[in-house]
């Protein structure tokens, strides 16, 4: 058993200059064989690698990695977690990760900070109110706490935005889920790593998948660069490289990864204390535990596996920012990255049966996957145990791209009268 | 503190201008030309700020960007301040106002200095580790005081009274950095014929060799300093050159295109920023980039090394030589290399006390024996283990090394001093290098990594590419610029430069302590407090990249990015984990390079300039008619016009009825409008829209439904048939651009065969739609050449026609279910005719009316509004508008996807009208419907898209999308709101004149 | 931010163009024939390589021309240009 996790481990370990910490996870060489191997040790693969073993007995796992835990889209994302999702499924999906968000600290011993700050999202036109409210609505006969503020009440909230009616586009009112917020991002994954490996799940990094072998249509394991792996579940969860993934096991998925950048500013004393989103004028902007204004930027528009982003799409949210809050004019950027997501048609996630047997993919999430990181491992795990979806993530099945029975959340379309 | 500790003549400062400035409240004096930093230096104060962690009193540690720990809060009010600004960087200017952050109540006096004690148990990640129990105590005790600890400097609360401006530059070469080998290679780029730009990030040029006061640095038989100087008046007379100082390059993109930020203002007074103008992005070009960018200079990683007057030796050469002021009285030079003794000879020539300790066992070089003749004395083969002083180094502790260079042996000496000077030697610049998606290499011997290849034509010269020595550096930088500019000779051809230096360097990473390392604190970050042994505990708890030991400890992540600490924490990994530092890489290096304001990177683009803002040719005379508008996409469109003290509700009741009632008059300019020309106009518009369009008679108008190729409704509108080949097609105001593109994506790409050519003429027309009983006595009297009865002009039809000679495309077709008009004219008298319909309808009481309206009487009439009444997931069948969709037609954009098992469900979500109980009560648009309230989890059917009072019915109507809603005709739904539940039945959802008796009226 | 050379107008930042995804997916000439999984197929099923594409672009704010781009997604290098309906250069 590895060491708990605790004020008085901390006090115990100091007396011993912390040399005694026993590591998090084991450094492992791959197996010949495992019941089911992990490809992508992000916060989704990790999560899944940890409820596999935790629910479904499956111990004799390993979740291969390319490159660091943690190293992807889970490092790169801007933390925001929410359920405040328009339609049944999809607010199923993200309430189902926030409830268990809200206990995830104490059942793997791992503090990830989740910050319940509550997030809000802005309306600056009147379809955006429409369509806030009727989320409103939705969420709230979901059972999902979010409410709409008016322009006063947004005021209230967060007196640093800039509520006047005279900018051009006009806070004309909002939504706020209290129970929403922001985590730290990095212990997610190191967090489940920590969990997983306890179980007895091989975390193997530096792992780069070459090939999927199939015998027929059925998998038989995987080709790597520490050799091959032999497994009969495969469960994909690479997000900008699942097309890779796919592309190796012959199969071809309806995405496309486009480079996502964020932004800090340097550490200021709190300036901000919740979230706040607003989706037309693009503006995503909360402050980190150590005082950086943690900035969301849009997507490129054309696929790019540079993980970066060009220069232009950063002025435009920056632009949208200093619109709100004409205050951060002077705040400096510290430092900008990009990350690549995968994006469905529909800004819905997979997270899915395919037509291979055993091959298994939880992807699409676009530029929103972190928040579901629990709930998506969860239901992944569930999918590749029973070799069958979970009533939660039933509608994320590839199938619906056949079927037209798409989970569209781009929210209502961008044209108007 | 009155001690003057600039007692030194300089030329660089101009000290008949002296400049008094204030920090933490209290009135000092510098020079023009001096930053913060050598300004309080020369004040004698070394104390500026507190760490982030541990709250550790910190001084000045460099001269440049950097710095870790001198970076304060300039500026005394709240519009005007700004957070964490480097003291090294910050040039003086009268008034100006400094103060020390992150610590209360003051900087010599922080209780947040208790976190120095509790240090034991808070190491690198302990916060992961606790927190945790009991669970509540999280949200209400440590989370918030977590929160609240956040943070070094504090945000602006008032807007930014400065402006910021974006410029565009190309140029054959940029050139980055102005050291000796920027000026070098932008003289030779200049002389070849290239248009070169040399950017600096100080107020002037000649990096650290232009205040180079040794005589043994030569070039030419000059002294260095006095050779690059003239150099250096030269550049400012080549023809093809431009110079821009106090430029820091921020960003280096693929294709060689940079972004650079000029500072125009932040060192001139309040009073002198007449023009407003703060900082300008360049938004660089470049056909071939040099960069010049240089070393920095490493500390050395040993217990305590983190004191107020610990610095860098090269930066302790460079206040006094460049800027006269001397860091302290009794001067300890600690190095494992020969350039911090020029530190130690500079301050020696000046009469300043200086002793060495070197790690290294000797030196031959020429430098070396000139510190010696001096009379210095040297340490060799020693190290600090220890130092002592709160808010000023007092003196060291040092020992002697062991032979391996892991241990210390002998007995501790102890020397007293106030200013210690470090140098672990070099660390070269590829920031940007990196950024432009170069590759580095790994040079064993100095323990340095290198540009490798390049993704772009660049290169990199001088100390940046790993050249430290002048004679080096010269050479090199010529050689590599000649065959990077193809330039077969150059100025530099014949110099000689004489360098008295020797290239060895001893490294280690952790200097060996007579301590455990647990009991000793090596700071690596000296703003996280993050120090070797918090490296050391993360590779013991298994992270091993380098990139999980960042994150881990947060090791370069300060406001410096780890320009100091990355190396060393990269050297102990590789000590620690045995594995080669070429082989196990570098973190990222993301750009900016030096922190980048928002309002720089957003330039002008803030207020009214955020976004254009489009007006039609009518605007003004809404806005002087008191119009209220509303935003839709980038339009200004008139929402409603309140008359007195009327509500938005009042407003749009009257103007309702007296559309119906009289005349109407709705401004529709912002309708994109397509002007389609080609002999295959109508075989294009049967691909396009759901409906058939070869039939459509010259003169006629023809509503159409535009899909997605998903199958689900995109855009709509009236199409006019203007002649054979030749067809006009209005689309949504928020969708014409999309229209647009999408129309032209499949014209071009699958379509090409058809002779068909779009143009848009959405700006080109304005256009007014008169509705209303009486709107066809208003258009005789405009138009009395036009015969307006229903044979002649019927519904559905379009004329030419001219107004004062002008001419004008009257369509009449009607949104309103009114009989209607849509008079299109050229936008410039867009205004003229609105004022003449107007004018013509006086009689009638033409009222304006604004979208509001609009909404409400389309609604009456059951007409959708694509984006309002769909939302992306809507087939026209879902629509019950299956009479648009052409069942003959072999194909159209979407058809297949309507035979798709889901869109082919009976049960989909359908257009249904909706009615209240109580016929006042007017439902909220978003609201949810359900047929049972009690069922567990409720069960949505759809949600209300459109409602309204109905002033002409007198009672509230809606539009909403329910599953399976054709089939619920007649029964009872209900509307759950948060406080109550609403009662509706579902209606056809035409509520008025649904024989369309009134268009002919 | 990348340059592309609009086989129309030259070189240009890329921010004048507009993306549109993989090239040569050519829109069926009798969708009706098609099964559902065929019709997806062309809808929504995609590549989305890493490395070398083949891809379409807008000069959405110049000649509003389409093109054909042959771009490796891994470093945004640009191989070649085409016009439509041209067969791509071959290597």
């Amino acid at each position: 058993m590895k060491n708990n996790y605790s004020i008085f481990s901390l006090l115990k370990n100091s007396i011993s200059y912390h040399e005694n910490w026993q590591q998090a996870w084991r450094d492992p060489e791959p197996k010949k064989e495992y019941d089911a191997v992990i490809v992508g040790g992000g916060g989704h693969g990790l999560a899944t690698a940890y409820y596999l073993a935790k629910k479904h007995n499956m111990k004799n796992i390993a979740v291969v990695e390319k490159g660091w835990i943690g190293g992807g889209n889970t490092g790169r994302n801007t933390t925001i977690i929410r359920s405040n999702y328009l339609w049944d499924a999809s607010a199923g999906l993200y309430d189902h990760a926030l409830k268990l968000w809200e206990n995830l600290s104490q059942e793997i011993n791992y503090n990830v900070m989740f910050s319940q700050r509550g997030v809000m999202n802005l309306a600056h036109n009147l379809q955006d109110v429409r369509d806030l409210k009727r989320r409103t609505h939705a969420n709230r006969l979901n059972g999902i706490d979010a409410v709409w503020l008016s322009t006063e009440e947004v005021k209230k909230f967060c007196p640093i935005i800039n509520t006047s009616p005279d900018i051009r586009y006009p806070v004309l009112g909002g939504t706020l889920q209290r129970r929403a917020g922001t985590a730290r991002h990095d212990a997610v994954a190191w967090g489940y790593a920590r969990g997983a490996d306890a179980m007895g799940v091989d975390i193997i990094q530096n792992c780069e998948v070459k090939g999927i072998k199939r015998n027929g249509n059925a998998v038989e394991g995987i080709e790597t660069n520490k050799g091959f792996i032999k497994t009969k579940k495969i469960g994909v969860v690479a997000a900008g490289h699942s097309s890779v993934i796919a592309n190796m096991a012959g199969i071809r998925l309806p995405l496309e990864s486009k480079p996502l950048q964020a932004l800090v500013s340097e550490p200021v004393k709190p300036i901000i204390d919740t979230v706040v989103m607003s989706n037309a004028v693009h503006a995503y902007v909360s402050q980190s535990d150590k005082g950086e204004l943690v900035i969301g930027a849009g997507t490129d528009a054309y696929v790019s596996y540079t993980q970066r982003g060009s220069h232009d799409v950063v002025e435009g949210t920056l632009k949208a920012i200093l619109e709100l809050y004409p205050i951060f004019s002077r705040m400096k950027m510290l430092r900008q990255w990009g990350g690549i997501v995968d994006i469905c048609p529909d800004a819905s996630p997979i997270i899915s049966k395919t037509n291979i047997k055993g091959l298994y993919f939880n992807c699409g999430w676009g530029t929103g996957g972190f928040k579901a990181t629990p709930g998506s491992g969860d239901l992944f795990a569930h999918t590749i145990a029973n070799d069958e979806p979970h009533k939660l993530n039933a509608s994320f099945n590839i199938n619906r791209f056949v079927s037209g029975d798409l989970v569209d959340e781009h929210g209502a379309a961008a044209v108007a009268h | 503190m009155s001690e003057n500790f600039r007692s030194l003549e300089t030329k660089f400062l101009d000290k008949t201008n002296r400049i008094s400035f204030k920090y933490n409240g209290k009135k000092y004096y510098g020079y023009k030309g001096d930053t913060l930093a050598s300004a309080l230096l020369s004040n004698g104060v070394h104390l500026i700020g507190r760490s982030f962690k541990y709250h550790r009193p910190r001084g000045i540690m460099t001269c440049g960007s950097e710095e870790p720990n001198a970076i304060v809060q300039i500026g005394g009010n709240s519009s005007f301040t700004e957070p964490n600004v480097r003291a090294t960087e910050q040039e003086i200017y009268e008034g100006l106002e400094a103060s020390s952050q992150n610590c209360w109540p003051s900087v010599e006096f922080d209780v947040g200095g208790i976190n120095n004690f509790i240090s034991p148990i808070i190491p690198a990640g302990f916060y992961y580790k606790t927190f945790m129990w009991p669970k509540k105590l999280w949200y209400s005790l440590y989370e918030p005081a977590i929160r609240m600890s956040a943070g070094l400097g504090k945000s602006p609360t008032q807007t930014d009274p400065e402006l910021y401006d974006h410029n565009h530059l190309h140029c054959d070469v940029l050139v980055v950095g102005g050291g000796i080998s920027g000026v070098i290679a932008a003289s030779i780029s200049s002389d070849n014929g290239n248009n070169t730009v040399l950017i600096d990030d100080k107020s002037s040029l000649g990096g650290t060799t232009i205040f180079q006061d040794d005589e043994n640095f030569k070039i030419n038989d000059e002294k260095s300093s006095v050779w690059l100087n003239n150099k250096i008046k030269e550049l400012e007379n080549k023809k093809n050159l431009i110079i821009k100082h106090r430029t820091s390059l921020a960003a280096y993109h693929n294709y060689n295109y940079l972004l650079a930020r000029e500072n125009l203002a932040d060192h001139k007074s309040l009073n002198e920023r007449s023009n407003k103008l703060r900082q300008r992005l360049w938004k660089i070009r470049a056909k071939k980039v040099i960069l010049a960018t240089g070393a920095i200079e490493r500390p050395l990683i040993f217990n305590n090394n983190d004191r107020p007057g610990i610095m860098l030796a090269n930066s302790v050469k460079k206040y006094i030589d460049y800027f006269g002021v001397r860091c302290g009285n009794k001067n300890i030079i600690f190095t494992n290399n020969d350039s911090a003794y020029e530190t130690a000879i500079s301050l020696n020539k000046k009469g300043i006390n200086v002793t060495i300790v070197d790690i290294r066992n000797s030196s031959s070089s020429m430098l070396v024996k000139n510190a010696k003749n001096a009379g210095i004395k040297i340490y060799w083969n020693h190290t600090i283990v220890d130092t002592k002083g709160y808010r000023r180094i007092k003196s060291i502790q040092i020992m002697e090394i062991s032979e391996d260079g892991t241990n210390v042996i002998g007995d501790k000496i102890n020397l007293v001093c106030d200013n210690l000077s470090v140098s672990g030697g070099w660390t070269p610049m590829v920031h940007l290098f990196t950024q432009s998606g170069g590759k580095l290499k790994f040079r064993d011997s100095d323990q340095v990594f290198l540009p490798n290849t390049a993704m772009s034509d660049q290169i990199s010269i001088g100390s940046c590419n790993g050249d430290f020595e002048l004679d080096d550096i010269i050479k090199n930088t010529i050689s590599d610029c000649k065959n990077f500019l193809s330039s077969s000779t150059t100025d530099f051809d014949l110099v000689k430069v004489n360098c008295p230096k020797q290239k060895e360097s001893k490294n280690i990473w952790l200097l060996p302590n007579d301590k455990p390392l647990g009991k000793t604190k090596p700071f690596l970050d000296f703003q996280n407090d993050s120090t070797a042994k918090d490296v050391k505990l993360a590779m013991r708890e298994g992270f091993r990249s380098i990139e999980h030991v960042k994150r881990y400890t947060t090791t370069g992540m300060g406001t410096d990015q780890g320009k100091l600490a990355n190396m060393h924490a990269l050297g102990i990994i590789s000590e620690t984990a045995g594995v080669k530092m070429g082989s196990l890489g570098t973190t990222t290096f993301r750009p900016p390079y030096t922190p980048l304001t928002f309002g720089t990177i957003v330039g002008r683009n803030v207020g009214a300039f955020f976004d254009i803002t489009r007006k039609t040719p009518m605007h003004d005379w809404h806005e002087n008619n008191k119009a209220k508008f509303e935003n839709v996409g980038q339009w200004k469109r008139a929402w409603y016009y309140p008359k007195d003290n009327e509500s938005m509700h009042q407003a749009v009741q009257r103007e309702s009825k007296a559309a119906r009632d009289s005349a109407g008059i709705l401004d529709a300019s912002t309708l994109g409008k397509i002007d389609i020309k080609g002999t295959d106009a109508s075989e294009f518009l049967n691909r396009v829209y759901t409906n058939a369009w070869s039939k459509l008679g010259i003169g006629k108008c023809r509503y159409g439904l535009m899909l997605n190729e998903d199958g689900m409704v995109y855009d709509d509108g009236v199409t006019t048939r203007l002649d054979d080949n030749h067809y006009l097609m209005t689309t949504t105001t928020g969708g014409a651009a999309n229209v647009l593109s999408k129309l032209e994506d499949y014209l071009q790409t699958e379509w090409p065969e058809l002779d068909v050519w779009l143009t848009s003429v959405t700006d080109q027309y304005a256009t007014a739609s008169v509705c209303g009983p009486n709107s066809k006595n208003i258009l005789k009297k405009l138009f009395p050449d036009v015969e307006f009865n229903d044979e002649n002009f019927p519904h559905m039809s379009y004329k030419n026609a001219e107004m004062d000679g002008i001419n004008c495309r009257i369509m009449r077709i009607s949104f309103t279910g009114e009989h209607s008009y849509e008079i299109n004219i050229e936008s410039k008298y867009g205004k003229s005719l609105w004022e003449k319909c107007m004018e013509a309808g006086k009689k009638y009481n033409i009222t304006p009316y604004g979208t509001e309206t609009m909404h409400l009487l389309r609604a009456e009439k059951g007409f959708i509004i694509v984006g309002q009444d769909t939302d992306g997931t809507m087939t026209p069948i879902d629509l019950q508008m299956d009479w648009i969709v052409s069942k003959k037609k072999y194909d159209f954009i979407g058809k297949r996807s309507l035979y798709r098992s889901d869109t082919m469900r009976e049960d989909r979500k359908q257009l249904v009208g909706l009615l209240t109980d109580n016929p006042k009560e007017v439902l909220e648009e978003g609201a949810q419907i359900v047929q049972d309230e009690k069922k567990q989890p409720i069960e949505m059917l759809g949600h209300v898209t459109s409602s309204y009072f109905s002033p002409n019915l007198n009672k509230s109507i809606a539009l909403a999308v329910v599953r399976n809603g054709k089939k619920l005709k007649g029964q009872k739904l209900y509307v759950p709101m948060k406080d109550k539940t609403i009662n509706v039945t579902v209606s056809d959802f035409i509520f008025f004149d649904s024989k369309n008796e009134r268009l002919n009226a | 931010m990348f340059i592309i050379t609009c086989p129309f107008c030259g070189e240009r930042d890329q921010s004048e163009f507009s993306a549109g995804g993989e090239a040569h997916i050519v829109r069926p000439k009798q969708p009706t024939e098609l099964s559902d999984d065929e019709w997806a197929d062309f809808l929504f099923m995609r590549k989305n390589i890493k490395g070398v594409q083949f891809e379409r672009w807008n000069h959405a704010h110049g000649c509003r021309k389409w093109f054909n781009v042959i771009r490796d997604t891994s470093n945004d290098k640009i191989h070649a240009v085409y016009k439509m309906g041209e067969k791509p250069p071959q290597k």
